[in-house]
């Protein structure tokens, strides 16, 4: 125990030295993943699951709000980004403001009618809106091309005025998206450390004290779900770019579940970097086990309950225990009383 | 004048009715204690008077302006703060911390995203000068939830100081205190009599009597008495009841 308030002093980097490493490290990977048996668009894949993993632990993770619908704000940045292109403007930073914005305004509109709710309430009904968002994706063949998804999205260059990248090897999109990941990664962790994200962790942990102290928790509530399907759509929007396509399945339920397991596995409820821990471990094991036995979500599934039921903390806390000597006991009493604090019923006024 | 007037207040939950025209007048700067049996719906009533409750009848005036049914942050944020029964603390949070969060200048910036909280000195500055008057100074570090059970007592208070509010509602602050506890307790309280307007609900009769300047009995949802301990002594219900073996 420490007998003065000493805080972290990484709280209050912009950057921090993790956040180097990272990068350092992810900007060798197009150098050597061939070489290790993988392929470079995994590289793409996991950054950009790494951005929409980091936008919904915001909610989950920051806020305490078991949101189980994310994958329609990741597929509606899919399909705006895809629908800009295509009748509006085929630029990249139109199309990709387009992907943040409206994935937002679909956020604001589901926070409007959930966030005077938490715990196994607040579930059930982003779960209900998801499905509300991926219905009209199938449904409405016209716009979004229904089942079949919308093909032929292009990668648009990358114009800075005088000068254009072009972005269609999946070497220059890979580097394109690490900027776009590192940006936003420096601002999601800022907004964690932020006045802003310490009141929406006191919400999390009581929305009565929380109110009584004078915070509109309502209103926190409503702006965190919102930016975070501002930045899970933007990260649909990189991913629409990606694949060249946007489809319906990835605002499914259960591709909405593979974000909240990979956030869990990772140990998002305890780690800012849990998210990232738990894409890299997901994808990785889909690929290599994958490799192996088409069960190979079997075997993930049962790491998900196991860590679920025994390890709250997830890999990053436990990683976060050995590294900064702190009590794995009280990490993972931590982890413990996020997952309960995430399927409570309280309601506050 | 007064702070605090609550007028014909008026709480039925269902069919059942939990407050009935309940009226209180505390001054500025008054200790005023509310007694009665479990049930009796003193908490209700600490509910209505911050927020957390809508009565269904009757109005809160917080110095003239009418409060009636403004939400527990509005109330929050026009001075009143309150302590829980059962405690209601951000565990994960430092006791530093906890206080920061509650600081009125801390909430003015509660939506800024661009500055980081602990990079700010004058928080944590202001926050330990409030831990240092409850007996906390040195476990401004230490996470709540690994707080003694007083001190999570005495971090209750300094969160509520922190708010700097003009009205204090106490919820039975001396619950699960040992004798040493409710001493310190009682000297803590003792040194904000008259600094600042509390209105407080407790069981411990010692306390109560040693600190209000004025005490209201609550049963079945209605005050059955009122007066200073010493009239309360002599009051004949008080008497009769068991709460008359404490006065």
């Amino acid at each position: 125990m420490t007998a003065s308030p000493s805080p972290s002093s990484d709280a209050t980097r912009l950057v921090t030295p993790a956040m180097l490493v990272l990068w350092l490290v992810l900007a060798t990977v197009p150098l050597w993943i061939a070489r290790v048996g993988l392929y470079p668009y995994l590289g793409i894949e996991i950054l950009i699951w790494s951005l929409y993993a980091l936008a919904f632990n915001l909610v989950l993770g920051t806020a305490g709000l078991p949101s189980f619908g994310h994958g329609a704000y990741f597929g509606i940045g899919a399909y705006a980004f895809g629908l800009c292109q295509f009748n509006l403007i085929a630029n990249l930073w139109i199309c990709l403001a387009a992907s943040l914005v409206i994935a937002a305004l679909a956020g604001a509109l589901v926070a409007l009618f959930i966030s005077h709710r938490r715990g196994i309430y607040y579930a059930f009904m982003t779960i209900a809106f998801g499905q509300i968002f991926w219905t009209v994706a199938i449904k409405s063949h016209s716009i979004t091309g229904g089942e079949d998804g919308l093909l032929k999205i292009v990668r648009l260059p990358a114009e800075f005025g005088v000068v254009s990248f072009d972005l269609t090897d999946n070497v220059a999109l890979y580097y394109f998206v690490l900027i776009v990941f590192a940006l936003a990664l420096t601002a999601m962790w800022r907004l964690a450390h932020s006045p802003y994200g310490r009141v929406i962790a006191a919400i999390r942990q009581s929305e009565t004290r929380a109110s009584h102290l004078g915070y509109h928790v309502w209103l926190y509530k409503a702006s965190i779900f919102t930016l975070s399907a501002a930045v899970s759509g933007l990260a649909g929007g990189l991913f629409a770019m990606a694949q060249l396509a946007a489809f319906p399945d990835v605002m499914s339920l259960h591709q909405s579940g593979y974000v909240v397991m990979m956030t869990l596995v990772g140990g998002g409820l305890v780690s800012f970097w849990g998210p990232v821990v738990g894409v890299f471990l997901f994808l990785i094991a889909r690929d290599v086990i994958g490799a192996l036995t088409n069960a190979w979500m079997l075997y993930f599934g049962l790491l998900f309950m196991a860590i679920v039921l025994f390890r709250p903390e997830g890999i990053a806390g436990a990683a976060a225990a050995a590294l900064q000597r702190h009590s794995l006991g009280s990490i993972r009493r931590q982890g413990s009383s996020a997952m309960r604090l995430l399927f409570g019923g309280e309601r506050w006024r | 004048m007064a702070l605090i007037e609550a007028t014909g207040v008026h709480v039925r939950f269902g069919d059942r009715v939990v407050l009935e025209n309940i009226d209180l007048v505390v001054p500025e700067g008054e200790f005023h204690g509310l007694m009665g049996p479990n049930g009796a719906g003193k908490t209700t009533f600490f509910n209505v008077l911050t927020g957390r409750v809508k009565p269904s009848r009757g109005s809160i005036r917080l110095d003239g302006e009418d409060v009636t049914g403004l939400s527990s942050h509005r109330i929050a944020a026009k001075g009143i703060a309150r302590s829980f029964q059962i405690m209601t603390l951000f565990d994960e949070f430092t006791a530093c911390e906890n206080v920061t969060v509650a600081l009125p200048s801390f909430r003015a910036r509660g939506f800024d995203m661009r500055r980081a909280a602990a990079g700010d000195n004058g928080f944590a500055e202001s926050a330990l000068k409030i831990l240092a008057t409850v007996g906390l100074a040195d476990k401004g570090g230490v996470r709540a939830r690994d707080l003694s059970y007083g001190d999570r007592r005495a971090l209750e208070i300094a969160v509520a100081l922190a708010q700097s509010p003009r009205v204090l509602c106490l919820d039975e602050p001396t619950s699960g205190l040992g004798s040493d506890g409710v001493q310190r307790l009682a000297a803590l309280v003792g040194r904000l009599k008259g600094k600042l307007t509390v209105v407080a609900i407790e069981h411990d009769m010692e306390f109560l009597f040693a600190l209000a300047d004025r005490i209201s009995v609550i049963h079945w949802g209605q005050v059955v008495a009122r007066g200073t301990p010493h009239e309360l002594q002599q009051n004949e219900w008080v008497k009769r009841s068991n709460l008359g073996r404490f006065a």
